[in-house]
Formats: C-alpha cells, structure tokens, sequence
C-alpha cells in the first residue's frame, strides 16, 4: 500500500505522548490495522496505552478520525477508543451486571469457550482466564473503534487462545483496530501487520 | 426534687468500680490495667479541667472568648478527622476536606438549633451554645470522619473496578456511586442506631443526666428528641458533603481516578 493511500486511511494518531519516563511518542494506526508492541516489562508499554485511553494525565494528544480526544469527553473518547486492561476488574456481583443490558449472552459467550449461562454467575465463580476473555467481550460494543489490548491471552491455553484471536480478526474486518501489547512474539506474528517496541522509553518500529 | 450535688467523696466511691476493673484485669494478666488507669486518670482531668474552663468562660460570658473556644474546638475535631483517616489526601486536602466539611455541617445545623427551636437570649449565650456545638461537631466529626475513612479505602483496594468501568466510558460519578453509597451507609449507621434504640434499650446519656438532675422525664425525652434529630442531621449533611468533595478530588475533569493525590505509601 503507497504511503498517501495509508495517510487517508489513517484512524487513530497520537502525537508527542509523553508521561514520566516515556515520550514523547507519535504513532498512527490505519482502519482495520493490528499493531503490536512488545517491550522489556515496566518499559512503559501499558503506560502508553492508558496515555492513549486518557487514563492518566500525560502530555500530547490523540486524534480519532481527525477528532482530538481533549476535545470531547474523556467518557465518550474511551467508549470508542477502549483499554482492556491486563488485570480485569469486576464491580458487581453477577457476570451479566458488567455487560451493556440486551447483550446477546448465547451469540457472544460461546466464542471464546464460555457457555451461554455464565451471564448468570456470581464473578467470584469465574477462572482467571474466564475473566479475562470476559473482560474482553464486555469492551465490544458497537460505538468501539480501537481496542487497546494489554496481554489479552496471557493466561489462555493453546485453545482459548486461538478463539480470542479469532474474535479479534473478526473485529478488525470490520474495521475496528487494534493496539496489541504482548510477551508473545508468535501471537504477534499470527495477527499483526506491524510491530513496534518500546525501549528507553521511545515506540520504535521493529523490522517483522 | 432538687437536683442532688456530688460532692468529690462521692467520685472517689465510684472510682472504686475502675480500680477493682483494673485490679482484675491485673489478676487475669489481660494486659488492660495500665490503659484502664490512664483512661481513668484522663477522664477525671479532661471533665474537670473542661468543667472549669466553661465555668469561666459562662461567666464571663464574653463574645470573644466563646467564639475562641468554638475555634479550638473545630481545630482540635479536624485533627482528629484527619488523623482518623488510613489513606489521607496529600498536601492541604488531607485536612481541609474533613475539615471544611464538619465546620459546613456543624454550623449549619448549630444555627438552626439556635435560631429555629432553642432560641436563647442573646443567641450565643454560652451555656447553650458551647454545649450544644460541642455535641454536633462531635457527632459530625464521627460521621464524616467515618464516611472519608471508608470512601478512600474502598477506592484504593477497588481500584482495578473502578478503572475497568471509566475505560469502558463510565463517567467519574457513575463510577464512585456504589463506594459513595457505603461509605455514607457506614457514617450514618451510629447514629440511625442510636435514634431506633433510644428508650428501647437504653436511655440515652444526655437524657437520663437530666433525670438524675431533676427534670421532669417527659420534658428531658423532648430535649433528646430534639437533641437526636439535630445530631442526625449533622452528621448526615457532613458525610454527604465529604463524600461528594472526596469523589470530586480523587478523579479528574477527564474521569481519570487519582490515587497519586492520596499521600503515598
């Protein structure tokens, strides 16, 4: 694909990011696009995806189609820019309690190997490795447009793992992109185009 | 019936109830007799000392002087809200929000007392005002310190829900509601408490103090009722306000949470 033919494409750019010792760090990332980040731990790799979800106050901005996300709500930036943290958390007491109401519990639960029922359960019931495919699905809704993955397999077996970048493949042929921190250099290889490293606190393009 | 005086003899009978508790916890090696000494000790010298302060200022009855004593009554109940709390908010926060809010509530409430029901003459009478804002600020100073306490430690250990619900485009008071709501639950049950079992199953301090000093039962009930109302009303005001002052500080304009406001550990 030619350079100017990329730029048009381009969905999410973040420009001179910069929090503590990481920045100032400029990226972009085409419509349907997955890149992946790898990085030593505590380089700074989750750090930069909270920056780009505004979860911490940090210098720069990031742009969604044009629009800066200091320009709208940081609430309603999050709803289409979203972190899927690598630790889940759970603020009630019953699974389906986290899900928008009207979620399809019976079409979205069985794709990642979790029975349709389990809306139902207690969170305390679930695996840790069940959490975290949830924590997952409970972030796609239809207002998402870029998903900020920290180690969204980490603790999967070979099998989940297949059906978590399954969904995520599904997701980005319908144009959602994808910023995918992982340990996982196969993984990264399987699902995508990019990858980039976050060393001395820059985000460096990593020859594949 | 005139109201009996004690005389010090009569204090020293009754000491003797805290001496033989101190002796036998001395017997039964439960480490309590020194504390329970001390506790006697300071309550003896606190009353007096507090009994003799007052017993100046009624009778001097001067505007300056009962507005100091009110000064160094909130200074001394902010303190204490502020070294109540686990996670305190770092810098001039720490104190200012427990303290902002108990002064807000208590003067509040104390002037509604004062100018809606107990109307004295003049309105800052010290034998009326001194005890009645001693008593409110008192139980503001529980339910706010109470509520504080409870709201900054649920945010700290929750952290993880609470961040997982504004990435998901919550907004910062959706988010802190159900903390909000417990932590003002837990300041606000002493007192409810008090108010469904006063009479049942016990006769509240202030009240049965009257009895014993002569007053008519049914005119004491009135003053407690009163008494009980104004003290819900504080403390629930200032729990409210500081929960809402605490959510509005440890989040940020862009509904980010910020611990790093706290005094870190």
């Amino acid at each position: 694909m030619k350079i100017a033919e990329r730029k048009s494409l381009c969905m999410l750019k973040g420009y001179a990011l910069r929090r503590l010792h990481l920045g100032p760090i400029d990226f972009a990332l085409q419509v349907g696009e997955c890149v992946s980040i790898a990085g030593k731990s505590g380089a700074g790799k989750s750090l930069l995806l909270r920056m780009v979800a505004d979860l911490d106050p940090h210098e720069g901005d990031a742009l969604l189609d044009g629009a800066a996300c200091s320009g709208m709500p940081a609430s309603q930036w999050r709803r289409m820019v979203t972190y899927v943290a690598a630790e889940s958390g759970w603020w009630d007491e019953r699974v389906d309690a986290h899900f928008l109401p009207g979620t399809d519990f019976a079409a979205l639960f069985p794709s990642v190997g979790i029975p349709a029922e389990a809306g139902a359960w207690p969170v305390a019931r679930l695996s840790t490795g069940e959490r975290q495919r949830l924590a997952l699905l409970r972030a796609l809704t239809p207002q998402n447009r870029v998903l900020l993955l920290d180690e969204p397999t980490s603790g999967l077996d070979a099998e989940n793992t297949e059906r978590v970048e399954q969904l995520l493949r599904n997701r980005l042929s319908t144009g959602i992109a994808i910023l995918l921190v992982t340990h996982n250099l196969e993984q990264a290889a399987r699902i995508a185009t990019r990858h980039l490293l976050v060393r001395d606190g820059q985000l460096l393009e990593e020859p594949s | 019936m005139s109201p009996p005086l004690l005389g010090y003899s009569d204090l020293a009978i009754a000491a003797i109830l805290v001496v033989l508790n101190a002796v036998l916890t001395w017997m039964l090696e439960l480490g309590l007799t020194r504390t329970i000494l001390i506790a006697g000790v300071r309550v003896i010298v606190q009353l007096l000392l507090v009994g003799l302060v007052l017993k100046t200022v009624f009778a001097l009855a001067s505007p300056a002087l009962i507005a100091a004593v009110a000064i160094a009554m909130f200074a001394m109940a902010s303190y204490e809200i502020s070294s109540r709390q686990e996670r305190r908010f770092a810098g001039p926060w720490g104190y200012g929000i427990g303290a902002g809010t108990t002064m807000l509530a208590t003067l509040l409430v104390t002037a509604f007392a004062l100018f809606g029901t107990l109307r004295p003459s003049p309105w800052y009478a010290p034998q009326v005002l001194i005890p009645l804002l001693g008593i409110i600020l008192g139980n503001v100073m529980n339910g706010v310190s109470v509520s504080l306490n409870a709201l900054n430690t649920a945010i700290v250990r929750e952290r993880t829900a609470i961040e997982s619900r504004l990435a998901l485009g919550t907004d910062r008071y959706t988010a802190l509601k159900p903390l909000q709501r417990s932590a003002l639950r837990s300041g606000m049950i002493p007192i409810i408490n008090q108010m469904s079992a006063a009479g049942v199953i016990t006769l509240p301090g202030m009240m049965t103090g009257q009895i014993l000093a002569g007053m008519d039962p049914l005119e004491a009930a009135k003053y407690q009722i009163l008494l009980l109302f104004l003290l819900s009303g504080g403390a629930g005001l200032g729990a409210l306000g500081a929960v809402y002052v605490a959510a509005w500080r440890i989040t940020d304009e862009r509904d980010r949470l910020r611990l790093d406001r706290l005094v870190q550990r």
